[in-house]
C-alpha cells in the first residue's frame, strides 16, 4: 500500500494528523494511506470545502491554529498534508497560550 | 399591481449599501458601479459567477437595468457551462479578469466608477425576466427556474415581514452561502435592496473569517448561514461575536444546535423553509416552535397528489416535494425534507442521487432508497433499497451498484418486489414503503 519514495514517508506529525482527519471525515481510507505530498483537494484525497471547514475546525479544536481564507497561504496550506502539518507546526500557541492538544 | 419597481430602497446617495473589509460602499456608488457596467454587457447570456456580493449585486443590477436576464449557475464548472451553452457562448461576469479556456467573453465587474450627478433609482419593469436560479438536477445537468423582478421583489418582502424586519431603519448582513443559491439570492441581496440594508461584500467559510468579518459589521447585523456553517462556529473553540438575528436554511437544525447557536451569538435564530421552484416558502423559531409558519400572501392546500403552494411571490401553482403535515392552525410540520440529504459516515449524497443510479442498473425496472425511521440525518445509519428487477438477484444489483456508488450508500436490505405502491401520480409514501421493508413475506428473492 504505501509508497516507498523518501517524499511518500509520512514524518510522526504529519500521521498524528492524518489520524486526526482521517476519524473527523470518517474517511475510507487508512490514515498511513494518504499520501503526504498528494493533494488534498478534489483530484487528490476528494475532499471538498465542507471537508475543508472541518479540517479548520480541527486545527482549532486540537492545535489552537485557527485558518483564515484570507492568509495568502491559504491555497498553499491545503495543497497536501504536509502543507497543512508544516502550517499548523508553525502556528500553533506555545505551551500556556491558546488551546492545547487534546 | 405596480407595473415597475425600484432596483433598491435606499433613500440618499450617501446611504450605506455594502460593507467591503470595513470600507462603506454607498448607495451612490453602486447606482454608479451598475450605470458603468449596463453600458458595457455583451449581447451574449449573461451569466453572474461573482463570488464577491458586491459585485454580484453590481452585475445583477446592470443586468436589469439593461434589461437583460441574468442566469445563476450552481457552480462554474466545464460541465455546467457546457450544458447553458445551448444558444452559443456565453458572457462571464467574474470579480477580476481571468484567462479562460473556452469561447466565451470574460466580463470582469469593476467597482469606484465616478458617480454621475444626481441619484435617480432605476425602476425595472416588474414582469421583466430578471434572473434564472439552476440546481444540479437528477442526473447532472442544471434544471432552471425563471424568477420575474416582481417575484423577487415580494419574496424579500415577504422574508423581511416574516423576520419580523420590516420596521428596522438599518441592518448589516453577512452571507456564508453564495448569492448564485436562491437562500443566498433573497437573504442577502434582494433582502437588502428591497429592505435599504447593507451587506458585507465577502462570503466567509472558516470560522475565524466569520468572526472576524461580523466583528466588523455595524449593529444591528444578521448571519445568514447554514447548519453546517454554524456547527462549526458553535465547536470552535473561540467565541464568535455577538449578531442580534441568526438565519439557517438549506437543510433543517436540530434544536440542540439552534440552542448553543442562539447562546453563543446571543441572537434569536430563524429557519428558513423554501424549493428552488416556490422560493423561500415558510420560517420557524427553531428553539420555541417545531412548525413553520408560511409567510405572508401564500396558501398551501392538499390533494392526493400532496402539498401545493401558490399566491405572493409563488409563479403559479407549486407541487412540494417534501411530506408535509398541515395544521389546523395553518403553521405546518415537515415529514423528509432531511429525506433527500443523506449522511453517512461524513459522506454526503441525496436521495434523488442514489436513486438515479438505482434506477440506472440494466434490468431494474423501478426502484426507491428509503432512509430508516431511526436513522436521523447527521448520524451513521444505513439506507434501505426497494427495487423491482424481473430476473435479476439482489446480489446482482449490489454488484452494479458497488460500481456507481461509495460503499456507505449500498442499502441493506435490499428488497426485491413485484411493484412500487406508486399512487395515481407516480408518487410513493413513505408510510408504505417503511410497510413494505418491514413485511418479512417478501423477501429477496
Amino acid at each position: 500500500m504505501t509508497n516507498l519514495a523518501s517524499t511518500a514517508l509520512q514524518s510522526p506529525a504529519e500521521a498524528e494528523l492524518a489520524a486526526v482527519i482521517v476519524e473527523a471525515l470518517n474517511l475510507e481510507i487508512a490514515p498511513q494511506d494518504i499520501a503526504p505530498e498528494a493533494p488534498l483537494y478534489k483530484e487528490g484525497l476528494g475532499l471538498d470545502s465542507i471537508d475543508i471547514l472541518e479540517i479548520a475546525l480541527v486545527a482549532s479544536k486540537r492545535y489552537g491554529v485557527q485558518i483564515k481564507a484570507d492568509d495568502a497561504e491559504n491555497v498553499r496550506i491545503f495543497a497536501s498534508l504536509r502543507a497543512l502539518s508544516d502550517h499548523i507546526l508553525r502556528h500553533r500557541p506555545a505551551p500556556g497560550e491558546g488551546h492545547r492538544p487534546a | 399591481m405596480l407595473t415597475d419597481e425600484p432596483l433598491f430602497a435606499h433613500r440618499n446617495a450617501d446611504t450605506p449599501f455594502a460593507f467591503d473589509r470595513g470600507w462603506i460602499i454607498t448607495a451612490g456608488q453602486y447606482l454608479a458601479d451598475v450605470m458603468s457596467l449596463a453600458a458595457r454587457l455583451p449581447a451574449a447570456p449573461l451569466l453572474n459567477l461573482c463570488i464577491d456580493r458586491y459585485r454580484f449585486a453590481v452585475a445583477l443590477g446592470a443586468a436589469l437595468v439593461a434589461e437583460r436576464t441574468v442566469l445563476l449557475p450552481p457552480d462554474r464548472t466545464p460541465v455546467t457551462l457546457e450544458a447553458l451553452r445551448n444558444q452559443g457562448a456565453l458572457a462571464l461576469l467574474t470579480d477580476e479578469a481571468e484567462r479562460h479556456d473556452g469561447p466565451d467573453t470574460i466580463v470582469a465587474v469593476t467597482t469606484g466608477s465616478d458617480p454621475a450627478p444626481g441619484f435617480t433609482v432605476p425602476r425595472i419593469a416588474a414582469d421583466h425576466p430578471a434572473v434564472v436560479l439552476f440546481t444540479s438536477g437528477t442526473t447532472g445537468t442544471p434544471v432552471g427556474t425563471g424568477k420575474t423582478w416582481r417575484s423577487l421583489c415580494r419574496s424579500a418582502r415577504a422574508e423581511a415581514t416574516a423576520l419580523g424586519l420590516t420596521d428596522r431603519s438599518r441592518l448589516s448582513i453577512l452571507g456564508t452561502v453564495p448569492a448564485q443559491h436562491s437562500y443566498g439570492l433573497e437573504s442577502t441581496v434582494l433582502l437588502a435592496l428591497q429592505m435599504g440594508f447593507a451587506f458585507d461584500a465577502s462570503k466567509p467559510l472558516f470560522p475565524a473569517d466569520v468572526r472576524d468579518a461580523l466583528a466588523r459589521l455595524p449593529r444591528p447585523r444578521l448571519l445568514v448561514t447554514t447548519p453546517v456553517h454554524l456547527r462549526a462556529l458553535c465547536e470552535d473553540p473561540v467565541a464568535p461575536p455577538p449578531a442580534d438575528l441568526l438565519l439557517s436554511a438549506t437543510a433543517p437544525l436540530d434544536t440542540t444546535l439552534a440552542r448553543r447557536a442562539e447562546t453563543q451569538f446571543d441572537a434569536p435564530l430563524a429557519e428558513i423553509y423554501g424549493c428552488s421552484e416556490a422560493g423561500q416558502i415558510a420560517t420557524r423559531r427553531t428553539t420555541e416552535n417545531p412548525a413553520w409558519r408560511p409567510m405572508d400572501d401564500l396558501r398551501m392546500t392538499q390533494d392526493h397528489a400532496g402539498t401545493w403552494i401558490d399566491g405572493g411571490h409563488v409563479p403559479g401553482r407549486v407541487l412540494l416535494a417534501d411530506v408535509i403535515d398541515l395544521r389546523p392552525d395553518g403553521t405546518f410540520l415537515l415529514h423528509g425534507r432531511a429525506a433527500d440529504l443523506v449522511n453517512i459516515a461524513g459522506k454526503r449524497s441525496s436521495l434523488s442521487h442514489l436513486n438515479h443510479h438505482l434506477n440506472a442498473v440494466p434490468g431494474v425496472t423501478d426502484g426507491v432508497f428509503v432512509i430508516p425511521d431511526d436513522g436521523n440525518v447527521g448520524t451513521v445509519t444505513r439506507l434501505s433499497a426497494i427495487a423491482v428487477a424481473p430476473g435479476l438477484t439482489a446480489d446482482a444489483i449490489l454488484a452494479a451498484l458497488r460500481e456507481r456508488l461509495d460503499p456507505v450508500f449500498l442499502p441493506r436490505p435490499l428488497r426485491l418486489v413485484d411493484r412500487l405502491p406508486r399512487n395515481a401520480t407516480g408518487k410513493l409514501q413513505r408510510r408504505q414503503l417503511l410497510a413494505l421493508l418491514a413485511g418479512d413475506e417478501e423477501s429477496p428473492r
